[in-house]
């Protein structure tokens, strides 16, 4: 084997790739080549790091040094000054928000060091495209160990005994669905893993998925073994090619070393995987929506019961759990229920990864410990709101889940709690926004979104959602009509209780959450026609401030609608019906005259 | 397997394990309200119609869908659940056209009435409505998307009862579309014209495609000499149209109301009905004798024709040459009929009214035109033809009874049980016995080919030669017959049609048809076909005539030109 001084890992998750991190790694393996440095050093493509916005980044082991916002042309600094000198590169350091220095150690990072990576444990870490380095990091040695020295019924055990429960959206005991499968009827029995990740602004699944995809066919193996299934699908968005690559790759890599197929450590256990990819149907993440899309059904779902634990793809008797529950099986394994059940809170285990968005210094991936504060998250991982502007609002489970204002920003985050707060945890999309966010326009984007995401079968989730996207837009136009709030909760309430499936039940919630918390703003916006966030077009009176207008002329020569006029060098005024709201004269002005209320 | 006990209501309800909900409420009288509900055909929770409460549930629960569970306790009439259900239609109706006025459904939609039931008095939600164009390519149908409500009973009938899946739900969410794949026009698709899509459509959203107008057009011009021709199926379901019984023979009333339109001549499709019995009998024996193509299958239903054009056109062969009793009619109306009464053919103007949409179709044919003109002219619906006598204020029920018109009006009791699944089964084997045996058959009734069980075998011994036929109704058992065939089950001779029930469960017959609907129809049938003088299609005295005086003799030259066909092989897509 061969043997390197040092290890250049570069992220290439799809966020690093789209700041083009591979012209900075072709540059860097150039320039160790040219050095003769390739016997020393080995650059490795890994999965996400987790700070997207940092991107492209790398890290450098075993000095731990951390690099972000790399271009190509740093490539030859690092490579003369790092790998030959050994001196580190200081101005391609971090400094986080509110730090006087940059930081060299990846592991002194508030971002890093507040992580307690399980799901995440090698993405970012290993190269995704190969299974030694999945190996050499204990990689299969839980299906080793299950598969000659426990029962079945010991590994349902102990993965019930771990707590784990479900990362893409209900949060269902893993381990009771399993043996729920186990004990149900038939001799043909599926495993399933859920890829169909579709939350806006949610990427965890898809970064496990590119960065550590042997992970989840170790632990769908493993749940075959458990359940008596030879057999498993990986159900994936056909919008993650990179993660389908990957996965093909894992999936050929496994088979070719013995860990997928006939016979599995020669302990006469069969199991195999093959990947289904989707078709762009956020719907599809539903459980059964899932497997009748691999059925080559329309892709919508039906009702349960029967649960697909009973009746599952093809009828037969399915596990079907989501990529992260997936990542989290074989350290259970390995470790223990009793490691895994002492991280996080009472009724929540492990760590939750989320995926931070919006109005934050910090976007990108992180893995905490479940009952972690949204404080903590937000503003010490996340670096807190940027451009110094105030904290609003943080929507976690995405369409189906709710917003959380400043208030609860203290509360430990774990299932039960976000539900209290009405909100989810759900797949674990996180969106923060600040006082420039209108949150009916908030509430309005999610409607967008479930209601063209909406399968169709049912009349609540086709037709309601429909109808309270178009009050929620006449709202935010200035058309908002008394009864309005009223008929919305109405309809979410009539939508939650009779929807048929979870999706459409959870659609409501955005709009139900924000009336809960920003009640104020939609009455605003109806009785008064004012946003008070500034953010609702239609809602906006544009005048001219008579006090600092120097009667430049600039705007009326801009304006599209002939709606100001004035004498030159006097000050100018807009006459608001005939002004339609198109901001370019404020654009325009260049004595910050022309305001907005 | 033991029962299921919970309490619906307050009441103790036992129910067998996989029962719905809304079965069991059912069973103990308490009526959940429904729409999208077709027993055993749709049953998807689609609507949220059906909604009940069930105790420690998070959610209402579709009844219909929702299995009975030991101790389970269900509450069907709680302000929620009221709440929710009247929500849900008031939702649906927000987008669903407002015109009723105007609507062929109108009186009759379940739509309507359960907002009535429902007690919806105002919609308070305006929005969009997709705007889906009518699909008015078919020859039998017509789609309106606009009056869809998305139950999707028609998809269900389509794809499990005939297995010709023609239509399924196309795009997403508000935008979803009932129609064919890529939104081809049906008139292009393996669509096989059936109408059972209309037959449980609970709006307007699909319905046969009017031609009252064309035969209001015909009837009222001088020129024209308008004969006018009833299926069996008609007799026994038109009253329904009239609030009388299903299964009502009305045939002398429905003769009577013909006259008073202004037909100039009311004949009978029964009739020709005989004169097939009498074609296809011999096609039977002859192939029989010669070794021909076996077994034989029947031709008289135009869904099921097209449906093996489209699904087994290698099987083309088996079926008989013979036209439907339609379309002979329609050939020997502007012959036989024009010579012996001195009408120039021209001036003829042949109308059906059928109990199919198919017929529409059908009548449109390539070769139907073996008269030298096109036989049928329109093809009218027992619905159809329903809404003309409203229009023209007959007081139905109220008629005497008139008889039909000679001679193509004479016909027997094996000719009236072709509107029943086993008719011309049983047609067939009441004449091959006598003109094979010579012997006078001990009983007329072949109780085995009887019922409305989707496949019916039986044998019979004819001399020594034993018949093995079989029966079958609905296309899902129809693919059954030819995948039997197909893998090399011995049969001499099959019947199917293409509706459940035959015809008297047909695409264009009064709505609601329902499994209870049809039985009580066929039992009008066969009392029909007991009623009648003579039961054998050989003994019809009119046809007898007709073989002497025009055709000559059975598969003769005559015939093979005015009253055989030929098939197309087509492509399912």
């Amino acid at each position: 084997m061969e043997m390197y001084r040092s290890h250049v890992l570069v992220c290439a998750g799809a966020g690093c790739i789209s700041s083009d991190c591979k012209s900075v790694q072709s540059a860097l393996r150039e320039h160790i080549e040219k050095t003769g440095l390739e016997n020393e050093v080995k650059v490795v493509e890994t999965g996400c790091m987790g700070p997207c916005d940092l991107g492209p980044v790398i890290m450098i082991f075993p000095d731990g040094v951390f690099y972000r916002k790399l271009k190509p042309e740093d490539a030859v600094e690092i490579v003369n000054e790092h790998l030959i000198k050994g001196k580190v590169v200081t101005r391609l350091l971090h400094r986080p928000v509110g730090s006087e220095e940059r930081v060299a150690d990846f592991g002194q990072l508030e971002f890093f060091k507040r992580q307690t990576r399980i799901a995440l444990r090698n993405t970012g870490i290993i190269n995704p495209e190969s299974v030694e380095e999945y190996i050499a990091r204990d990689g299969y040695r839980a299906l080793g160990k299950v598969l000659s020295q426990m029962t079945p019924q010991q590994v349902i055990d102990t993965v019930k005994e771990s707590g784990l429960r479900g990362r893409g959206g209900a949060g269902f005991p893993t381990g009771m669905k399993w043996e729920f499968t186990a004990r149900a009827n038939g001799d043909t029995k599926y495993v399933v893993c859920n890829a169909d990740e579709g939350d806006p602004g949610a990427f965890m699944d898809r970064s496990i998925l590119e960065g550590d995809p042997h992970s989840v066919l170790e632990a769908m193996a493993i749940c075959g073994y458990a359940i008596r299934a030879s057999r498993g699908y990986i159900y994936v968005r056909a919008e993650y090619p990179l993660a389908v690559d990957r996965l093909e790759t894992a999936i050929n890599k496994a088979r070719e070393y013995g860990l997928l197929g006939e016979n599995i450590f020669g302990t006469g256990f069969n199991f195999d995987i093959e990947t289904r990819v989707g078709a762009g149907a956020f719907v599809c993440g539903e459980e059964t929506a899932l497997l009748a899309s691999i059925e080559g059904q329309r892709g919508e779902p039906r009702p349960k019961p029967p649960f697909p634990a009973q009746e599952g793809l093809w009828g037969k008797p399915t596990v079907i759990n989501n990529v992260e529950t997936w990542a989290n099986i074989p350290p259970i394994i390995l470790n223990g229920a009793g490691w895994f059940a002492s991280i996080g809170t009472e009724k929540s285990k492990g760590t939750k990864v989320f995926a931070l968005a919006g109005k934050v210094n910090n976007t990108g991936l992180v893995e905490v410990p479940m009952g972690t504060t949204l404080r903590e998250i937000i503003f010490d991982i996340g670096g807190g709101i940027p451009g110094g502007k105030k904290f609003k609002a943080v929507q976690t489970g995405g369409p189906s889940g709710g917003c959380i204002p400043e208030e609860y920003l203290d509360t430990p985050v774990d299932y039960d709690s976000l539900t209290k707060l009405g909100t989810i945890m759900g797949s674990g999309g996180m969106i923060i926004v600040d006082e420039d966010t209108c949150m009916v326009d908030l509430a309005k984007f999610f409607l967008e979104f479930v209601q063209e995401e909406s399968c169709g079968k049912c009349a609540p989730c086709r037709i309601g959602t429909k109808r309270m996207l178009e009050i929620l837009q006449r709202i935010t136009s200035g058309d908002g009509r008394q009864g309005d709030i009223e008929l919305l909760e109405e309809l979410s309430r009539g939508i939650k209780s009779s929807a048929l499936c979870g999706l459409g039940q959870t659609a409501p919630n955005p709009v139900l959450s924000t009336l809960r918390y920003f009640r104020h703003e939609y009455e605003a916006h109806i009785n008064d026609k004012k946003c008070p966030a500034g953010a609702c077009q239609a809602l906006l009176t544009y005048y001219i401030n008579p006090e600092t207008c120097r009667g430049c002329g600039l705007c009326s020569k801009e304006c599209p609608a002939g709606a100001i006029t004035g004498e030159k060098k006097k000050p100018h005024v807009i006459d608001p019906a005939k002004c339609i709201k198109c901001g370019s004269c404020k654009q325009k002005c260049k004595f910050g005259s022309i305001i907005t209320v | 397997m033991s029962q299921v006990s919970l309490t619906i209501d307050g009441i103790e309800v036992q129910a067998a394990p996989g029962t719905s909900v809304l079965e069991a409420a059912k069973k103990a009288g308490i009526k959940i309200p429904t729409l999208c509900y077709l027993e055993e055909i749709n049953e998807i929770g689609a609507c949220r119609i059906c909604l009940v409460e069930v105790q420690g549930a998070r959610t209402l629960q579709a009844s219909c869908v929702t299995p009975v569970a030991p101790g389970m306790v269900v509450r069907t009439n709680t302000p929620a659940v009221r709440h929710a259900r009247k929500l849900n239609l008031e939702l649906i109706m927000s987008n669903h056209p407002q015109e009723c006025l105007t609507c062929p459904r109108s009186t009759n939609c379940e739509l309507q009435q359960l907002a009535s039931e429902l007690g919806i008095t105002e919609i308070r939600f305006s929005g969009a409505n997709p705007s889906y164009e009518p699909d008015l390519s078919s020859a039998s149908l017509v789609r309106d998307p606009r009056k869809c409500i998305l139950c999707r009973r028609c998809v269900s009938v389509c794809e499990k009862v005939q297995q010709v899946s023609a239509i399924a739900p196309q795009e997403r969410g508000f935008n979803t579309i009932v129609a064919p794949a890529f939104l081809e026009p049906l008139g292009d698709t393996a669509c096989v014209n059936c109408g059972q899509c209309a037959l449980v459509c609970p709006t307007a959203a699909i319905h046969e495609k009017d031609q009252t107008a064309e035969v209001w057009a015909a009837l009222s011009d001088p020129r024209k000499h308008v004969v006018v021709q009833t299926a069996p199926a008609v007799r026994v379901s038109i009253g329904e149209m009239f609030g009388l019984e299903p299964g009502s023979v009305v045939t002398g009333q429905m003769v009577a109301a013909l006259r008073k339109l202004g037909f100039d001549k009311v004949f009978d499709t029964d009739f020709t009905a005989d004169l097939t019995i009498m074609e296809e009998g011999s096609e039977l024996l002859q192939r029989i004798q010669n070794g021909g193509r076996l077994p034989l299958i029947t031709s008289c239903s135009p869904g099921w024709i097209k449906f093996i054009e489209h699904f087994y056109p290698r099987l083309l062969p088996h079926l008989s040459t013979c036209k439907s009793p339609q379309q002979m009619f329609g050939a020997l109306a502007k012959t036989y009929y024009a010579e012996k009464s001195g009408i120039d053919p021209a001036d003829i103007f042949v109308v059906s009214i059928m109990p199919c949409t198919a017929k529409k179709f059908e009548a449109g044919r390539q070769g139907m035109n073996g008269s030298g003109y096109q036989d049928v002219d329109v093809v009218l619906t027992t619905r159809e033809l329903g809404r003309m006598l409203k229009e023209a204020g007959i007081d139905f029920n109220s008629l005497t009874e008139e008889e039909y018109d000679h001679p193509l009006g004479i016909s027997t009791g094996a000719g009236v049980i072709f509107g029943s699944t086993g008719g011309v089964m049983e047609a067939a084997l009441r004449t091959a016995y006598e003109l094979v045996t010579g012997r006078t058959l001990p009983t007329l009734d072949f109780k085995e080919v009887r019922g409305l069980a989707g496949i019916k075998e039986a044998s019979v011994d004819l001399n020594g030669t034993v018949l093995n036929v079989a029966v079958a109704n609905g296309l899902a058992n129809a693919r059954e017959m030819m995948d039997r065939v197909k893998n090399g089950k011995r049969y001499h001779f099959i019947e199917i049609m293409c509706c459940p029930g035959g015809c008297i469960g047909g695409g264009g017959q009064p709505i609601p048809t329902n499994k209870e609907i049809r039985t009580k129809r066929a039992a009008g049938i066969y009392s029909a076909d007991e009623s009648m003088p003579l039961r054998k299609s050989h003994e019809n005295p009119a046809v007898q005539a007709l073989y002497k005086e025009f055709l000559g003799e059975p598969l003769g030259h005559k015939s093979h030109e005015l009253l055989h066909t030929r098939y197309t092989a087509r492509g399912k897509y």
